[in-house]
């Protein structure tokens, strides 16, 4: 079953609220490497996202979903997480172009042009603990599970179960981009923050996408 | 917690709102989306100038808006860089048709907006140039780390890029003396109290009466390390060895000192520490031909000071010199 404007609008409805139910841990994991402000500028800007989508006309692609919502990710979450979401979510929706429908090739070209966004403007590679150490793994588990013949929504799962591992698999690492670089080897035995709120995104992806079937 | 605030979520809007009222005669404040520009925004035919970063740096951007300065400033909320939805307009409203420089201090989430902001503004058919201000010689400058941050070496950058597009400099030329600034800062800062952010409302980091920490950032980040609490000039040279080592300035070179508040020290003790960097300097060689002593770039109400040294040439020292009327920098008209 393919994906609609419908499935991406619930998409950001459920990040808006997993976010919110994660922000003090999302704070938690920034106050020890970063400067404590993740949780309330992601909790903040998808909650904007919302509102958003409640005052707009409903989209009829979800390429303008994901645009609407870029836009908005950018003006409302602030840091350096502002742009890189919104970056991810503006490349994503120029993958989708005008599509009515989401397939499971659609959801590789989607993660694929989200991750190259982020890099893009991050600079960052794997192995820097970034958010980049969630997007990639991501991206391959996608593109894996679709060439074995996985629907849309079996590869967002794949995508969102790689996503959390790779947040997880930060833990150990040395910070070499963003404000955590600052602390050089204090910066191992703590999650990357963006990097989990990407494996939040993904699993609300998953989450509606599953919702649909 | 005592601060003369109302509200800690209204801080920035009531100061910049104050702000613009006091200097009504030489900056317009824009809201919705928030920024600053100077009152005679777009000069034709100069090239724009924009910078901003999070607030609490004040004077730091909006204190240097006018006549040899800046264009256009941007806030963010306290610490927080502004977003490409303040940026985009910002820069609009002060293109005179010959393009924008955007000053940006080197940390993650300013250059990320910044960038956004300048790829945006670009699409639409502005031209758009930036540089990255990196004169912490506090921050260990590898391909490990998000690199040196921005500090007082943004005023000297300001004031010297500003003077050029005054001048009638092109956006190129603009931007290669702007470059040329940051290449010749070198700065290092030391705290002896913490600053609060009001919507923290606690103390970024703890120093007892007897620590000092060196080597601090501009948002009451931690720096290189904490040591027990020395004389002035002790302190002087601790910050003043880096720079020079660092800027590899000795006898013949000419500089420009700056000696910078952070908002909590009184400007008689900015002067004592001027006095043993001046002491340094001369018994080196090193020619202090210009100097500035004051709080320009500052980190709330934190205590401490920084010390900038530039490396000065002759075209330096002449936009230097030339006629500059903003809220917190005049001279010469």
């Amino acid at each position: 079953m393919a994906l609609t404007a419908e499935w991406a609008a619930a998409w950001l409805r459920e990040c808006a609220r997993v976010m919110t139910e994660h922000r003090s841990e999302l704070i938690e994991l920034d106050r020890a490497i970063g400067d404590a402000d993740h949780g309330e500028n992601m909790h903040r800007g998808f909650a904007a996202v919302a509102e958003k989508l409640n005052a707009a006309e409903a989209a009829s692609t979800p390429g303008e979903v994901l645009k609407l919502s870029a836009m908005t990710l950018m003006s409302t979450v602030g840091g350096a997480a502002g742009p890189l979401y919104g970056t991810a979510f503006l490349r994503a929706a120029t993958g989708l172009g005008d599509a009515a429908e989401v397939d499971a090739d659609a959801v590789v070209v989607m993660l694929t042009a989200a991750r190259d966004g982020v890099v893009a403007r991050g600079k960052a590679e794997p192995g820097d603990k970034t958010m980049v150490d969630a997007w990639t793994p991501a991206v391959e588990a996608a593109e894996t599970s679709v060439s074995a013949g996985a629907s849309a929504a079996e590869a967002l799962k794949a995508a969102a179960n790689a996503a959390q591992a790779g947040a997880a698999a930060t833990e150990p690492l040395i910070a070499r981009k963003g404000r955590a670089s600052y602390l050089g080897e204090r910066s191992a035995g703590h999650r990357d923050p963006g990097a989990v709120s990407t494996g939040l995104i993904l699993q609300a992806a998953a989450d509606s996408a599953g919702d649909m079937l | 917690m005592k601060k003369l605030i109302n509200d800690p979520q209204s801080v920035v809007a009531e100061s910049v709102e104050g702000f613009g009222a006091a200097h009504a005669d030489l900056v317009e404040v824009h809201t919705n989306p928030l920024f600053i520009t100077r009152r005679d925004a777009p000069v034709q035919g100069k090239v724009g100038l924009v910078s901003g970063g999070g607030s609490g740096h004040e004077p730091l951007h909006a204190g240097f808006l006018g006549r040899g300065m800046l264009d256009a400033a941007v806030p963010g909320a306290v610490f927080t860089s502004p977003t490409p939805d303040q940026i985009i307009p910002a820069t609009q409203a002060v293109d005179g048709g010959a393009g924008v420089l955007h000053i940006v201090k080197n940390y993650t989430g300013d250059v990320l907006n910044f960038e956004t902001a300048a790829e945006m503004a670009q699409a639409e058919g502005i031209e758009v140039r930036t540089v990255l201000i990196n004169d912490d010689v506090a921050v260990e400058d590898s391909l490990y780390t998000a690199g040196r941050r921005g500090v007082g070496g943004t005023v000297m950058v300001e004031r010297i890029a500003g003077a050029a597009a005054e001048r009638g400099d092109n956006l190129e030329s603009v931007a290669a003396i702007a470059q040329r600034v940051n290449d010749n800062v070198r700065s290092m800062g030391v705290a002896l109290a913490a600053c609060t952010v009001p919507h923290a409302g606690v103390p970024s980091f703890d120093l007892t009466d007897e620590e000092i920490e060196i080597g601090i950032g501009i948002h009451g980040e931690p720096g290189r390390h904490r040591i027990a609490m020395e004389s002035a000039d002790g302190i002087t040279d601790r910050l003043l060895e880096p720079i020079l080592a660092d800027l590899d300035a000795g006898s013949g070179d000419r500089v420009l000192l700056f000696v910078n508040g952070m908002g909590g020290t009184p400007a008689s003790e900015l002067y004592i520490v001027y006095r043993r960097a001046r002491q340094v300097l001369d018994s080196r060689g090193i020619t202090v031909e210009r100097s500035l002593v004051g709080n320009y770039i500052t980190a709330l109400e934190m205590q401490g000071a920084s010390i900038t040294v530039l490396r000065l040439d002759d075209e330096m020292v002449e936009l230097w010199d030339s006629p500059v009327l903003t809220p917190a920098l005049r001279w010469g008209v």
